[in-house]
């Protein structure tokens, strides 16, 4: 038979069995829709992540005290595993390393402030002039925390928008006073909106001197020491330099842990691609059961169709002619559907980014060919059992419609 | 021309072995005019479907034009059954949603002849059996007697060597029955080797040469001096 023939003869099998066709059409295209956008969410969250970390610049170096180990054994298992604390001199100290640009030393807690007779809770930053270039935050009005002596810094304050307008509401905050636990600060600043960094809402956050935070909180130690590198390739030394500084203020013992920004973006990035292809895996089920959905109502099909499959022996057709017409109609509406699919997939993604107009959905590319190839290979996969017990008939019983 | 020699076929039925044929053999020339007869269980039917290609013996040979068909393998079975064999059942079995024409043209399509080459071929048969302004009826809107001439045509398109007729008046009114036999031998009379299978004597009676079978054997060859 003339590969135009048997198209011919699909299409014309696909057409007579119009609603059969639709809903199979629509089984399968909802699986590789379902691949598609579900893909497009996870990858979309994994750019949108990688874009953030990488804004914040991947010369970055994250100091935190104590050493992860895996180690069980060993003298730290038996002495304890208190850690040295990190401390402002030891944050002074790694600006003497040339590879370094900028030092930030950081505290995080949890404070309320008041003001007037207003007041709430709020996470307080303690950290020292360089943060706001570091996180490439901007100033609405007044200014950022002085430059200088960190341990000598004033009870200054900077406050997120909301926190403004809470406490303040039309008062002009700027050059009052604000109550944060049992100390009075000045605000010197207002942080400009823009949103949510990194899981941190800028609107809603106080940044003090990290001196002042740390009596404020009564602690000894650093949360952690943000470090700049002069560049991208200099970040390498950065780490080597702060970790030999670091070791000789701390009696040569290697108590400290330092990340590399682009170390933890590769990680989230791996991370976030695992979550896709699990969520992708996951919607795939969904083409497994358009498969099985397939397999059923060609199955019902070879049935009905018995004395038809009889008749097409009798005059001619070879056993491999008849597995090829039911293969070809079982992979022709897997193939059709997942057209369908892709287009299903991409409008959905129109739709969800016209509602949420922040995000843009986009698929991998890979969600994009393996969704239809899956879809595809399941219909030559889950039509072969029919087709084959089509092809199998024998013709005198199928003729007799046995 | 078609041989058959000493054709059995067996059946497992259970623990028991039916023997619908044990071991018949004739020839038939290009041309004949053959009734195959007997009461049912006789084994005609087996034998015909062995003569179309649709069962295969357990023993014996059977060759077409000189060429045996039992050693062949299912393609090409297939293939002999395309070009050289015409069916025609007692219910017709077209395909209901293909028209007079797209029926007649279906065993060429499954050969891989070209469109154009087809049209050709398809009203030719279609003008011979005298239904060429009902080509694009479906045979639902044929009567009985019409679609089994398109059955017909559709038998005699590919040109095969021989016309294996199963009782192809049984579904019929008797004037529908006797336009089809009509037809029949009117093609048998232009060349084409015809085998009717009926237990209607009156329908058996008219062919030159009479096979009656029996307990799966052959019991009568009575030929007609013509």
């Amino acid at each position: 038979m003339r590969t135009v023939d048997t198209i011919g003869w699909v299409a014309r099998v696909l057409l007579r069995h119009r609603l059969r066709t639709l809903l199979l059409l629509l089984a399968v295209s909802v699986g590789v829709g379902a691949v598609i956008v579900l893909t497009s969410l996870g990858d979309s969250a994994r750019r949108y992540v990688m874009d953030e970390f990488r804004s914040l610049g991947t010369e970055l170096l994250i100091i935190t005290p104590g050493k992860s180990e895996t180690s069980g054994s060993g003298p730290s298992a038996f002495l304890g595993a208190t850690a040295r604390d990190l401390t402002l001199e030891d944050a002074n100290a790694l600006r003497r390393s040339s590879a370094i640009k900028a030092v930030v030393p950081m505290v995080i807690g949890e404070a309320n402030m008041s003001h007037g007779g207003r007041n709430r809770q709020a996470p307080a930053v303690g950290a020292t002039s360089g943060l706001l270039e570091l996180r490439h935050w901007k100033l609405k009005q007044g200014k950022f925390l002085p430059e200088g002596d960190p341990e000598r810094a004033p009870a200054v304050i900077v406050i997120g928008e909301k926190i403004r307008k809470d406490l303040f509401g039309a008062e002009a905050a700027v050059g009052n006073f604000l109550r944060v636990g049992d100390r009075r600060f000045r605000v010197i600043g207002i942080l400009a909106t823009e949103g949510r960094s990194l899981g941190m809402d800028v609107d809603e956050l106080v940044i003090l001197p990290v001196a002042r935070a740390m009596e404020l909180f009564d602690i000894s130690g650093l949360f952690r020491i943000m470090v700049e590198a002069r560049s991208r390739d200099s970040l390498d030394r950065a780490a080597e330099e702060s970790g030999v500084i670091l070791r000789d203020r701390h009696q040569g013992e290697e108590d400290v842990t330092i990340v590399r920004q682009d170390a933890v973006v590769a990680t989230f990035d791996r991370v976030l691609s695992a979550l896709t292809y699990t969520v992708g895996g996951i919607a795939s089920i969904s083409l497994l059961v358009a498969g099985i959905l397939l397999m059923n109502v060609m199955l019902v099909s070879v049935s009905q169709r018995t004395g038809e499959i009889g008749l097409l022996k009798a005059i001619g057709s070879s056993r491999r002619l008849i597995l090829t017409l039911f293969l070809m109609e079982s992979g022709g509406l897997a193939f059709l559907g997942a057209i369908l699919g892709i287009l299903l997939g991409l409008g959905m993604n129109e739709v969800i980014g016209a509602y949420v107009p922040d995000v843009t959905l986009t698929p991998p590319l890979w969600s994009l060919i393996a969704a239809p190839a899956c879809a595809f290979l399941s219909g030559i996969i889950f039509g072969l059992m029919p087709a084959r017990r089509a092809a199998d008939l024998d013709p005198v019983d199928a003729l007799a419609g046995r | 021309m078609i041989e058959v020699r000493g054709i059995k076929r067996f059946y497992q039925v259970g623990d028991q072995e039916v023997r619908a044929l044990d071991g018949v053999s004739f020839k038939i020339e290009k041309g004949e005019y053959v009734s195959l007869m007997g009461p049912s269980g006789s084994g005609k039917s087996t034998l015909l479907h062995c003569l179309g290609l649709l069962d295969r013996p357990t023993e014996g040979h059977y060759l077409i034009d000189g060429r045996d068909t039992v050693t062949l393998n299912e393609e090409e079975q297939a293939r002999t059954r395309r070009e050289r064999i015409g069916f025609v059942f007692q219910f017709f079995h077209l395909v209901s949603y293909l028209t007079a024409f797209e029926n007649v043209e279906l065993p060429l399509t499954l050969s891989g002849v070209p469109a154009a080459v087809r049209r050709e071929r398809v009203e030719v048969a279609l003008k011979r059996i005298g239904l060429e302004d009902r080509m694009d009826h479906i045979p639902d809107q044929l009567s009985g007697g019409q679609r089994q001439r398109v059955a017909i045509a559709r038998a005699i398109v590919t040109g095969p060597t021989v016309l294996l007729a199963d009782e192809p008046t049984g579904n019929l009114d008797r004037r529908s029955g006797d336009e089809v036999i009509g037809l029949l031998e009117e093609l048998n009379a232009s060349g084409i080797t015809l085998v009717v299978v009926t237990h209607d004597t009156d329908l058996g009676g008219r062919a030159r040469r009479r096979l009656r079978l029996a307990d799966g054997i052959v019991v009568s060859d009575e030929k007609e001096a013509s």
